[in-house]
């Protein structure tokens, strides 16, 4: 069963891609620290948290009106996770953390989420409460609600979305009531809330957005809130669970309707200053993107995995040139349509990965104060939450059809990585959001800045691409061209912004494609050194892949915005 | 009481074997390696020794290539104290039969002066199940194999070992060598922070010409296969068929 990431892959991205012992030395630690933490991840993510993801799967949390339960493998799990210190990794240790790099931490949640992605996101979720809590939490808060969660004691949940709010949060309603106290009083309703009622740990620490009455309206009054399961004195606060969703993956995972100030007021606290509290989720959120084109790749990549194995093991069929039907029937992986659907699956799911790290590495080089960094992660984020969870869900979808009717049954895993990786094109902003942040935003932001900062980084792999001459000349006119349409389309983003937007997620998927070709090509120049000669074979060879079969697709979409295109802008609603 | 387990770098339990095109051996080259499980519950037994009071040190000792320090971090991970790296090969090809492993061990135990050596009962790769039973004799000490139960009485180990048929509990005096089976305990995990602490815990390195042992190998392998594949299975419609070919195709009744 395993198949949940292969090793030898994620080390070649972090030590032959990215440089991590570069990262490791400068911040005190070093490889062998950093393979036996992998290693750890590993084996818990083996043991403890892939044997019961097709449970949890098939039954998932109930709530009778006063409890949710779980299966006790759930809390086992959480436990092991605690006990080896997982919830620690990533924290400063001026903060109680083991400061290690944001890559590595990464990493080793590639494990854990590939295994069982449905529990993965309650320490996941635990994290992201905390890492915002470190960085604008007061010493109090810190002390009362950080601590725990680095302690593996208390979970936290992020409460955004409500029911006619999701992708508009300008538009949310629950508001804040000052109180003497300093402390403010919570009414309205939350919805879709990931862990946002359990009864593991000993507490859930609520991060949610609220409205201050008299505040500016939109965005800008939109204030954080910390809004604890239990209050100091250990009593219940005012938050109730209305219900669970049931869904379509991701089914471990409690998702919640949670209601705010049923009984006179959720006693909360605000999270740096009033009507800042957008800019300051949204800071948090860029990881959180990041986090979730991780956790895409890696739900493909074990998809992929199985699909491998399943192809080496499925006879069917004989060769084309093979007349004689009483010869043993062969590995359905000998038919070159088979491999042709794994080479698909792998520049997809691999590619991501390799993405997602790549963004991750940018995280550990901004932190360390490097210049430029930070317009590189403004424009690859969209890129990188959206791109694996269009594409690495592709690659689940591809292990299906490498399973044939079995792939189609709950008997083989790969029907619910794939149930479960199509919540990432949704949460954390849609699709369409991304393209719409990328081009509305990143693309116009300081004159084209992040833009140009891209391009250079890809000019410097193009100039270490000797080895490729084909594939650098390639990549090279694309940039070029691109280049040139976006200095078009931006020309009229002012003038006519309803057609310039229109052409958003056309130009999210263009601008994917050409950040993938990247990748695989430095994957690729990395590989060349690789001790196993049949490594950096596959590695090229799945490059090219993506250069011949994918990267053309570039083209027409090129053409596209170079017009910018008003079809669908220009269809009426009443013609559907 | 100072405790010695020794540990071996093997090929990981989930790697599926594959057999080198020349038939000398398996491939282990660009191959996941880990610890010997049986030897991760022989630390962990140690372990849980010292944490009741029955042992004070633990001493992990690994023979091998020079990689085989990362086993041994992983078992001072899991809160052995030191560890001695004896560097007997250079190709991760070459494997250290029992017997020179044994007279190693032998040699570390006269430096050492443990009062208990607690060791898998065999290693995954070759299966030898030979090393403990050697340095028992090697030492004159007692020994008791296949262990899924430890106590230490005083100056007594109660092993209950797991025998053919059932289990049978033993008692033998210390200083003794326990070779230990699955079901003895569940071994932890190395935890990051004691990951941590491991890097400034004590390696020391050292030869086989150190301890005036000959390591070259006694053996020699004559060829290595694939076990064959086990061949499909017949459906059979009644019970007189089934005896059938027992007795006249299997001939086995
Ligand atoms: C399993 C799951 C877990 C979740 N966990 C959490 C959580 O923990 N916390 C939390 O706060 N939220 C959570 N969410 C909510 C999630 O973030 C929202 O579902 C998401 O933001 C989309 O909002 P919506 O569902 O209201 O869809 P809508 O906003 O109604 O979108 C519907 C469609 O319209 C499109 N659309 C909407 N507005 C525009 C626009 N202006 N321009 C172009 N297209 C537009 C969208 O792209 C989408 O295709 C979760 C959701 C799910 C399904
Ligand atoms: C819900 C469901 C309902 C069904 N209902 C019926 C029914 O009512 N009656 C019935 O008879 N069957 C039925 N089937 C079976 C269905 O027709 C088979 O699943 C289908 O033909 C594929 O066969 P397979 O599952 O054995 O996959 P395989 O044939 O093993 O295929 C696995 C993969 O290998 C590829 N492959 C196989 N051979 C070759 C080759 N020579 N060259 C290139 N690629 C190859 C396939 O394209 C596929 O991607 C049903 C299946 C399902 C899932």
């Amino acid at each position: 069963m395993p198949n949940i990431l292969d090793a030898t892959d994620l080390n070649f991205l972090l030590y032959d891609l990215l440089d991590i012992e570069a990262t490791l030395t400068a911040t005190g630690h070093d490889r062998a620290i950093a393979d036996a933490i992998l290693t750890t991840a590993e084996r818990l993510a083996e043991d403890m948290f892939q044997p019961f993801a097709a449970k949890a799967d098939a039954q998932e949390p109930s709530f009778d009106g006063t409890h949710v339960h779980l299966i006790p493998e759930t809390e086992a799990a959480l436990t092991a996770y605690a006990q080896a210190g997982f919830p620690a990794a990533g924290f400063a240790e001026a903060d109680g953390g083991m400061g290690l790099p944001y890559l590595l931490c990464q990493a080793a949640a590639g494990w854990f989420t590939a295994a069982n992605v449905g529990f993965a996101a309650y320490p996941f979720l635990a994290l992201a409460a905390g890492n915002l809590l470190a960085e604008y939490g007061t010493e109090a808060q810190k002390a009362a609600y950080l601590t725990p969660i680095i302690e593996g004691r208390y979970f936290g949940t992020m409460c955004l979305s409500e029911p006619q709010a999701g992708s508009s949060l300008a538009d949310i309603r629950t508001r804040a009531e000052p109180q003497d106290d300093g402390s403010y009083r919570l009414f309205g309703n939350k919805m879709w809330i990931s862990g946002g009622a359990h009864e593991m740990g000993e507490n859930i620490i609520h991060l949610v957005l609220a409205k201050v009455p008299g505040g500016p309206a939109g965005t800008k009054g939109i204030s954080l809130f910390i809004v604890p399961k239990f209050l100091e004195d250990g009593t219940l606060n005012d938050v109730h669970l209305a219900g669970l969703n049931h869904k379509m993956g991701y089914r471990g995972t409690t998702n919640c309707a949670l209601n705010f100030g049923e009984q006179g007021g959720a006693v909360g606290y605000l999270i740096g200053e009033e009507n800042r509290g957008l800019s300051v989720m949204f800071h948090m959120m860029n990881e959180a993107r990041i986090g979730v084109g991780q956790g895409a790749s890696v739900l493909g990549v074990s998809g992929y995995l199985h699909a491998v194995e399943y192809a080496r093991e499925r006879t069917q069929g004989r060769a084309v040139d093979n007349r004689d039907p009483a010869s043993p029937m062969v590995p359905i992986i000998e038919h070159a349509d088979v491999r042709r659907q794994l080479m698909q699956a792998r520049s997809y799911a691999e590619g991501s990965l390799a993405l997602c790290l790549y963004a991750a590495s940018l995280v550990d080089r901004l932190r360390a104060g490097e210049d430029g960094v930070e317009l590189l992660l403004a424009i690859l984020t969209p890129v990188v939450k959206s791109w694996p969870s269009e594409f690495a869900l592709r690659a689940n979808d591809i292990a299906i059809q490498i399973h044939g009717g079995y792939g189609y049954t709950r008997d083989y895993p790969v029907e619910r990585l794939y149930r479960d990786n199509r919540l990432n094109p949704i949460h954390e902003g849609t699709k369409g959001v991304q393209g719409m942040d990328l081009l509305g935003r990143k693309v116009v932001q300081d004159g084209g800045a992040p833009l140009r900062a891209l391009a250079q980084e890809i000019m410097v792999t193009l100039g270490t691409a000797d080895a490729f001459p084909q594939e650098r000349d390639q990549l090279g006119a694309l940039l070029q061209r691109v280049g040139a349409v976006t200095a078009g389309m931006a020309a009229q983003a002012a003038s006519d912004p309803k057609a310039y937007l229109a052409n958003a997620t056309i130009y999210l998927d263009m601008l994917g494609h050409v950040v993938m070709a990247w990748m695989w090509l430095r994957q690729a120049i990395a590989a060349q050194g690789h001790s196993d000669p049949g490594f950096a074979q596959g590695k090229t060879a799945t490059m090219r892949y993506f250069f011949r079969y994918e990267l053309p697709a570039t083209g027409p979409q090129l053409d596209l915005l170079e017009s910018m295109d008003r079809t669908c802008l220009d269809a009426d609603t009443d013609w559907f | 009481m100072k405790v010695l387990v020794p540990v071996k770098r093997v090929i990981d339990y989930n790697v599926k074997v594959r057999v080198k095109a020349d038939g000398s051996g398996v491939d282990l080259a660009n191959v996941k390696m880990s610890m010997n499980p049986f030897d991760e519950i022989a630390v962990e037994e140690a372990i849980r020794l010292r944490e009741k009071g029955a042992a004070e040190e633990i001493v992990v000792v690994s023979i091998g290539v020079k990689q085989s320090q990362e086993t041994l971090r992983t078992a001072l991970a899991m809160g052995a104290d030191r560890a001695i790296l004896i560097n007997a090969a250079d190709d991760v090809h070459t494997d250290i039969e029992p017997l020179a492993v044994a007279k190693l061990l032998a040699a570390v135990v006269a430096e050492e002066q443990p009062g208990l050596v607690i060791a898998g009962k065999q290693a995954i790769d070759n299966d030898m199940n030979a090393t403990g039973q050697m340095l028992s004799a090697l030492l004159g000490w007692s020994q008791a194999t296949f262990a899924s139960e430890l106590a230490i009485e005083g100056d007594n180990a109660v092993v209950t070992r797991e025998v053919d048929g059932g289990l049978q509990t033993i008692k033998v005096k210390m200083p003794a060598i326990v070779t230990v089976d699955l079901r003895l305990n569940e071994p932890r995990y190395a935890s990051l922070p004691n990951i941590m602490k491991a890097k400034k815990k004590p390696l020391e390195e050292k030869t086989p010409a150190d301890y005036g042992v000959d390591v070259s190998p006694r053996l020699s392998v004559v060829k290595t296969s694939e076990p064959p594949e086990r061949a499909a299975g017949v459906m059979v419609s009644s019970v007189e068929e089934l005896v059938g070919k027992l007795k006249n195709e299997a001939g086995v009744i």
